[in-house]
């Protein structure tokens, strides 16, 4: 209806627009003579982004090419979507997707809701020391290298000397290889992960808990809600839009999974279900030099990802009124 | 009636569940915070005990037969000694690299006389959610000459998104757009507010920018692993890497020659892994508060 009445008025729009669009380019030329300085400012972090993030956008026609060293990147000869055929009927295909997913899966659904009860359960203790011990040290791991944190699983759980066997064998139990055992790779990746993470990802949850109206939990309160009821009723709600956006953009990271550590974890024996897309890439593109199938395959997975994220996000604004844009 | 004797020192009477459900908090609470610490204390413990006792596994939480033979063979090692070095090199030229880009698009993109700015906004977190990829990448650096010069470590990387959203949203928060129109009356051009106003005025945030590219830095080791081919240029993860992840001492062998080599190697795992972390871990405490400072900024309009 308000639309309708809008277009009525035929006379109007049309002499608005054209100041408006005049008044644009005047107010940009203004700004450019004014601020001069400032745009001379913005060029080299402008520059970064062009060569280092976009150029190689324009770099990933390589996918579509048979890339040949001589000719370069643009004088090499199109293939189509040969890689990507070549990528789909290859055996490994289903296991790397399968790989990626299931590790991330297994990730977000472990992984994501820790630091939320950490966060709830850090914010019913009001205040003093052991509060900030707990923040202290949860957050501490979250600054341990991903080569460090790598080398300490290993130490840990190696199959003579790690702590994880000399326990077992204490208590009667026979030792176990860890990493040489494909169905453990991905609780081996997603605990460890949840033990240096989860403080730092609870920061969030503390700054959104901290930002909720005082005057909700004295309505509680006079209402005779019990601590519990109060976290149910008050505090879940009213972090709420934080969980979405913080969902969202973890579910839009689902194949996007860290590659360092996995490359780290792998093995041999391991590598039936850790190797993933990236590892993949990596393996075929810069070890075995094939550029365009594995340009291939590493756009498939940022395509995916991409769409994966506007899916989610879509989702969620219906549902929920919050997303990230 | 007996829960409110009992609780005379708080104003709200707190019922029998309540103090269950908080009993149970504290434990859960304590639960992990031991989960967490254990590790670090063990690997602290291990690398200074003897190297005997750290390979029949008799260091359970306190260090066994206290020695540092670790640290002493840790430092007269060439190898870990060029990646000590390398890595300071990498996180105080990185840092420095790092933030002035960041402050230089960050501080622009804040200010509302800035034409273009959102368009840019755009341009700038649009590659947050899409890259070209690996190979793409590699062969942008590769043309440029970079690979396996100290530069490749600088400057591919130089500026996160995450960042400059950070520092954005801080500059728009805290220098009014005011100010640099006061700045501009009295003839103050946009280079000199930016100097003499806007640094100044931006401590707090610079000092998140500065420890989070830092550490960044200093953990890095991806980069270093695709493009650089010599070891004199290796920052100290890649160091570690090859001596404890895929377990080659060969950098290491002439100092290991002169000791029970294998007992020795064991402990010295432990060792690089302080070595490695400690300069990270120790300044941590101090700094963070700017830590979770830096991340509320970002959060509250994120």
């Amino acid at each position: 209806m308000d639309g309708e009445i809008a277009w009525e008025g035929n006379a109007q729009p049309q002499p608005i627009r054209k100041r408006v669009k005049r008044s644009r380019t005047l107010e940009a030329r203004k700004s450019f003579k004014k601020h001069w300085q400032l745009y001379l400012v913005v060029l080299p972090p402008l520059l970064f982004f062009l060569i280092f993030k976009y150029y190689p956008m324009a770099n990933a026609v390589l996918a579509f090419k048979d890339y040949n060293v001589i000719k370069g990147i643009w004088g090499s000869p199109w293939v189509g979507l040969r890689n990507f055929k070549l990528f789909f009927d290859n055996p490994i295909f289903w296991d790397l997707i399968r790989n990626t997913i299931l590790l991330s899966g297994y990730l977000l659904l472990a992984g994501f809701p820790i630091p939320i009860l950490l966060a709830l359960m850090l914010n019913e203790i009001r205040s003093g020391r052991f509060k900030r011990i707990v923040q202290l040290v949860t957050f501490a791991p979250y600054f341990i290298s991903t080569v460090v944190m790598v080398s300490i699983i290993m130490l840990f759980l190696a199959p003579r000397l790690g702590f994880a066997n000399v326990a077992l064998n204490h208590m009667g139990f026979d030792s176990i290889n860890f990493l040489g055992e494909p169905g453990m790779f991905r609780s081996i990746y997603v605990w460890s992960d949840i033990w240096q993470t989860a403080g730092y990802s609870a920061v969030i949850y503390l700054a959104a808990l901290a930002g909720i109206d005082p005057t909700l939990y004295e309505a509680a309160k006079v209402d005779g809600a019990s601590r519990f009821q109060k976290i149910v009723h008050v505090d879940l709600p009213g972090i709420l839009p934080t969980i979405v956006v913080i969902l969202i953009l973890n579910v839009g990271n689902v194949m996007a999974i860290g590659f360092e550590k996995v490359y780290l974890l792998q093995n041999p024996l391991n590598q039936s279900t850790s190797e993933i897309i990236a590892t993949y890439v990596y393996s075929i593109g810069l070890l075995n030099a094939n550029y365009s199938f594995a340009t291939a395959v590493g756009l498939f997975n940022s395509f995916i990802n991409l769409v994966l994220l506007l899916l989610v996000n879509g989702i969620a604004k219906r549902l929920t009124n919050s997303s990230i844009w | 009636m007996q829960a409110q004797a009992a609780t005379k020192r708080t104003s709200i009477r707190e019922s029998t569940g309540d103090r269950l459900f908080m009993a149970v908090v504290y434990t859960i609470l304590t639960i992990v915070l031991i989960a967490v610490l254990y590790p670090l204390i063990y690997i602290l413990s291990s690398s200074i005990s003897s190297p005997a006792a750290v390979t029949s596994g008799r260091v359970f939480l306190w260090p066994v037969d206290i020695s540092f033979k670790g640290f002493e063979t840790l430092f007269n090692t060439p190898a870990i000694l060029t990646g000590y070095g390398n890595s300071i090199f990498y996180t105080a030229a990185g840092t420095l690299i790092s933030v002035a880009l960041t402050v230089m698009i960050a501080y622009p993109l804040s200010r509302k006389t800035f034409f273009g700015r959102n368009a840019i906004m755009i341009i700038v977190t649009f590659t947050m959610i899409f890259s070209g990829g690996l190979i793409p990448t590699y062969m942008v650096v590769k043309s440029l000459h970079l690979i396996d010069t100290r530069w490749a470590l600088l400057i591919p990387n130089a500026i996160w998104v995450w960042q400059v959203i950070i520092a954005r949203t801080f500059f728009q928060a805290s220098i009014p757009d005011e100010l640099a129109e006061a700045a501009e009356i009295d003839g103050c051009s946009d280079l000199r507010f930016m100097r003499s106003v806007v640094i100044p005025l931006s401590k707090p945030i610079l000092a998140v920018l500065v420890l989070m590219y830092a550490v960044g830095q200093w953990n890095a080791y991806f980069d270093a692993l695709i493009y650089l081919k010599s070891a004199n240029l290796f920052p100290l993860q890649l160091v570690l890497r090859s001596i404890i992840i895929q377990n080659n001492s060969s950098g290491m062998m002439d100092a290991m020659k002169m000791v029970e080599r294998q007992q020795l190697s064991e402990l010295l795992k432990y060792s690089l892994i302080v070595v490695a972390t400690l300069p990270v871990l120790v300044i941590y405490p101090f700094v963070q508060r700017y830590f979770v400072q830096g991340m509320l900024v970002g959060s509250v309009k994120g």
